[in-house]
């Protein structure tokens, strides 16, 4: 990563400068009626004005401060750092998918409809569930469906109940979701094996109920042990369960989340089939029903008949449209190339190196860092920062010295219920190498926040920038450049 | 193949650290009865033969590159520099996450402060986020946030909008007091002409209306009046939600000079081929004073503790890792990626290549509509200027129309009876600085042969 500043790209402009290449009209000039009505149109554009090569550098540097999976070990918790492999992007990028309109004839789009067919069929065969759409355009955006599902279902039986019901250690889009499709979210406390608390759950229990909100693995990194009671007691006052499942990683291969009893499960393919984050999306979801809650899935789906595909909008009780047309299509194309990759063997393998990364993480830090839940974990675990608790020293700054190690900090303070929580996920694909690289460097870090506690509360000193003023960025906020007076 | 890297030895050693004999003990919280299905799926592939699956299936469809294309309605071909597909396929960019550890992600959030100021400047706006999933969702949210702060139900939209976006407005308002109330905008005559009668929407605006939600230019093409417009709701307390097409906002006056209070838009065409439709690009830029309410990451300027600038995540106190059931939405992952070639490209352009971007389209959009209407049976019709878009009425049915181009290798335009059955025979036709005159002329001779 560079340290030297890049000016923004307002600071690079110069007035008559520019870089675009557009070809000159090659049609008659506009008829003066044919014209937009001078009052019409804008006075003034103050956009950057820049060479081509002005611009590549200016984006060029801006990704040199920048740090990524492709540079290191990413181990942020809840993430799924993984390996996003080149093959899926030379895929996407085809221009039998990249330049395909998406109001094109079906007969023009075979491949595309064939391609959106076939991934559906491979996540419902790794799931285990009846169906699913692909239409979300990310992880939150597949629970908003799928809670509009589970309400959808309610108000047919005659009653889209009222509440819903998410552990404290669930993640901020649960309750917000809940919040957004007009349900009250209610909490259920974590026992102290870090899972659901069955008596708390027993007690809040009942037929005013819309559903409950589960994330499994949890985001302690813990299967929920009692999952399949769960679901027989939410379904028998009616209730249904939504699986937020961001965590799929640790399970492919290993169990289908539908034999478990969840009704309803969302993937972030961003995550679990390794489409690329982008610095913060495009993701895509996939949100995978039951039976129960089949009818009710987007528009459209894809049907295929004697080899033929065509989209089916022939869905009376859907819940109707979530996006604008099918999705992030590129990113299905990426995750069907995944998923193609590994096949049957592959799949297993992931899931199970996932865990197998992240219970040698947790066994070779334990001595040094707190094991809230001390029990085996799955493709993550959470730690209550450090063992031995230093003067000062805070879960943050054991982060933040993270970086002067090489690496991404790992995701702090959550889930909320853990003090001083530090979560790391290492994911499949890295190697015991980068592993151990990292444990020394976590070993070496809980030993300065005793000798030398001031290299962790400083930290960082080798990235771009150091620790930034966040007070004043949200009290004082400046979010855009102004054009000079 | 796979990409896990271990070898047996590695595989060994790590089970050995841990205590166990197998990965088998790592599992055993999973219930037996469901452990280890088996998954019917195909066998794994290489590298050749799964990029020569890809390509086969990418065979299968037609393309807009290699067949002149008249499609828009929502997804339009505009060009894309080749520095973009560059410049964000650095991995750099492209495997980063989410900017929650500022240190190491000054590229991403100077980036996102740069598309903020760019989406300001053309929309006329204070504020914007760093973007939403596309422009149907951020309607839809920033309808919704109208409602949450004028404390009002009735949301008032023409029936000139883009009829896909009410569709997902529709969707997200399920679950909340909302009554969206579709005012009749336009008649259409015996000769299949349409007729403007824009000030309904006027008259449909009363005290207990929370916003009225307008697109410029309109599902059809042509551009609306909305000064007079954001006088009656800013009479009435209400609100202005805008959707503007970034493109066309290189030559139309920015919608925060005559009023809006929200302005919306879709951003793929300045930044991604059309994909299908996705990955999209929702712009939500908004008024100063309901920053707070606005959903969505945004990046700002702030110091480190040496002075020097850099940038961070701020105001998440409105967001959902923060406030939980409280927040104002709960958008997490956005279109971050979408963003940042938006950003390349308008940077490329700059002021000129956005103006002139416009006018191309503007220019060929009229000479297209000039020698369509020119043919026998075929008349445009468009109420009000246009800049790409415009509805020709055809002699017969427009699948029928359509066929016959497809016969002779060119996408015609829409076929409006998919979203009105009596527009059947009403096709809207995009023209933009990709489409050449000679692809114009070829349109309109194959549809001189055309015989209803």
């Amino acid at each position: 990563m560079i340290q030297e500043a890049e000016p923004l790209i307002f600071e690079r402009s110069s007035p008559g400068r520019h870089g675009y290449s557009l070809p000159d009209s090659d049609v008659p000039p506009l008829e003066e009626d044919a014209a937009i009505p001078a009052h019409w149109q804008r006075s003034s554009l103050p956009l950057p004005e820049a060479s081509e090569l002005d611009v590549v550098r200016h984006f060029t540097r801006l990704s040199q401060r920048n740090y990524s999976i492709e540079h290191g070990f990413y181990p942020l918790g809840s993430c799924t750092m993984k390996y996003n492999p080149k093959v899926n992007d030379a895929a996407a990028g085809l221009p039998g998918f990249s330049f395909v309109h998406p109001h094109q004839p079906e007969s023009t789009i075979q491949g595309a409809l064939a391609l959106i067919h076939g991934l559906s069929r491979l996540i419902m065969e790794i799931t285990g569930y009846a169906n699913c759409s692909l239409q979300p355009a990310a992880g939150a955006h597949g629970e908003l469906c799928g809670v509009l599902m589970m309400r959808a279902h309610h108000v047919k039986q005659g009653n889209p109940r009222r509440k819903m019901i998410i552990p404290d250690s669930a993640h901020g889009t649960n309750p917000a979701t809940a919040a957004m499709c007009g349900y009250t979210a209610i909490e259920v406390p974590s026992s102290e094996r870090g899972t659901v608390d069955m008596d708390a759950l027993a007690t809040l229990l009942d037929e005013d109920v819309a559903g409950l909100m589960l994330t499994v693995p949890n985001t302690l990194g813990l299967f929920e042990q009692d999952i399949v009671e769960i679901c027989r007691m939410a379904h028998e006052v009616g209730a249904l369960v939504y699986c937020d499942g961001a965590n799929m990683n640790a399970l492919l291969g290993t169990v289908q989340p539908a034999a478990l009893g969840l009704d309803v499960l969302h993937l972030n393919l961003h995550k679990t089939f390794t489409t690329p984050h982008g610095g913060g999306g495009p993701g895509a979801g996939a949100i995978c029903v039951n039976e129960t809650l089949e009818p009710y899935l987007p528009v459209p789906l894809v049907k295929e008949q004697d080899g033929a595909y065509a989209w089916d909008y022939d869905r009376p009780d859907s819940i109707g449209r979530i996006h604008s047309f099918y999705g992030n299509f590129l990113n299905q194309v990426r995750a069907y190339t995944y998923i193609r990759t590994l096949g049957a063997e592959g799949i297993k393998r992931a899931g199970e190196y996932a865990v197998l990364n992240g219970n040698y993480l947790k066994e070779r830090l334990r001595d040094a860092y707190a094991l809230r839940y001390d029990r085996t974990c799955m493709h993550e675990v959470v730690f209550a920062g450090l063992k031995e608790k230093a003067e000062g020293v805070r879960t943050l700054d054991v982060a933040k010295r993270m970086i002067d190690y090489g690496f991404h900090p790992s995701t702090v303070y959550f889930p909320l219920i853990v003090p001083e929580a530090l979560m790391i996920e290492p994911t499949e694909t890295e190697n015991k190498d980068t592993l151990d690289t990292f444990i020394d460097a976590l070993l070496a870090i809980a030993e300065e926040a005793q000798t030398s506690p001031e290299l962790l509360k400083e930290a960082p000193v080798s990235a771009p920038v150091r620790r930034l003023d966040e007070t004043t960025a949200a009290r004082r906020p400046n979010l855009r450049w102004q054009p000079p007076e | 193949m796979d990409y896990v890297p271990h070898s047996d030895e590695d595989r060994e050693a790590m089970l050995r650290a841990i205590g166990v004999a197998s990965t088998e003990d790592l599992f055993q919280d999973i219930p037996a009865n469901v452990r280890h299905p088996h998954l019917n799926l195909p066998p794994g592939m290489s590298e050749p033969e799964v990029i020569r699956h890809l390509q086969a299936l990418g065979q299968q469809n037609s393309n807009v590159l290699e067949m002149p294309s008249f499609l828009g309605a929502g997804c339009y071909n505009h060009f894309i520099p080749s520095i973009v597909n560059a410049l964000i396929l650095r991995g750099e960019f492209l495997t980063s996450y989410t900017p929650y550890q500022p240190e190491l992600s000054q590229g991403t959030l100077q980036a996102m402060y740069e598309f903020q100021s760019m989406v300001c400047l053309l929309t006329g706006m204070d504020v914007a986020n760093a973007s939403m999933y596309d422009e149907a969702t951020a309607t839809a949210e920033a309808v919704l946030t109208a409602c949450s702060i004028t404390k009002r139900s009735k949301v008032v939209v023409p029936d000139t909008f883009h009829p896909t976006t009410l569709e997902v407005l529709e969707t997200y308002a399920e679950g909340r007091e909302l009554t969206l109330v579709r005012v009749p905008t336009f008649t259409i005559d015996d000769d299949g002409a349409f007729h403007d009668c824009w000030d309904a929407v006027g008259a449909a605006i009363d005290d207990d209306t929370a916003c009225v939600a307008v697109q410029v230019p309109n599902f059809f093409g042509w551009v609306h009046e909305c000064q007079d417009i954001a006088e009656t709701v800013h009479a009435h307390r209400a609100m202005l939600v805008v959707s503007a097409d970034p493109v066309a906002l290189g030559i139309l006056t920015p919608p925060g000079e005559y009023g809006a209070d929200i302005v919306t838009g879709e951003g793929h065409s300045l930044a991604l081929p059309p994909g299908l439709g996705g990955p999209r690009l929702g712009l939500y830029a908004t008024r100063k004073k309901y920053l707070r309410q606005m959903p969505g990451r945004v990046s700002g300027m702030t110091e480190d503790i040496e002075g020097k600038r850099g940038f961070v995540l701020t105001l998440q106190a409105r967001e959902q890792h923060i406030r939980r059931e409280k927040a104002t939405s709960n958008i997490c992952t956005n279109e971050a990626l979408a963003a940042l070639a938006f950003t390349i490209n308008v940077s490329w352009l700059g002021p000129e290549g956005m103006r002139k971007k416009a006018e191309l389209c503007l220019a060929k959009s009229h000479y297209a509509a000039a020698q369509l209407d020119a043919l026998p049976g075929f008349a445009v019709s468009a109420p009000g200027p246009y800049i790409k878009e415009f509805v020709v009425h055809c002699p017969s049915q427009v699948h029928h129309v359509n066929e016959h181009l497809l016969e002779h290798g060119v996408l015609g335009g829409y076929d409006l009876g998919n979203v009105r059955a009596e527009l059947d025979r009403h096709m809207l036709v995009c023209v933009t600085e990709l489409n050449t005159r000679q692809d114009i002329d070829r349109l309109v001779a194959t549809l001189r042969d055309f015989e209803a």
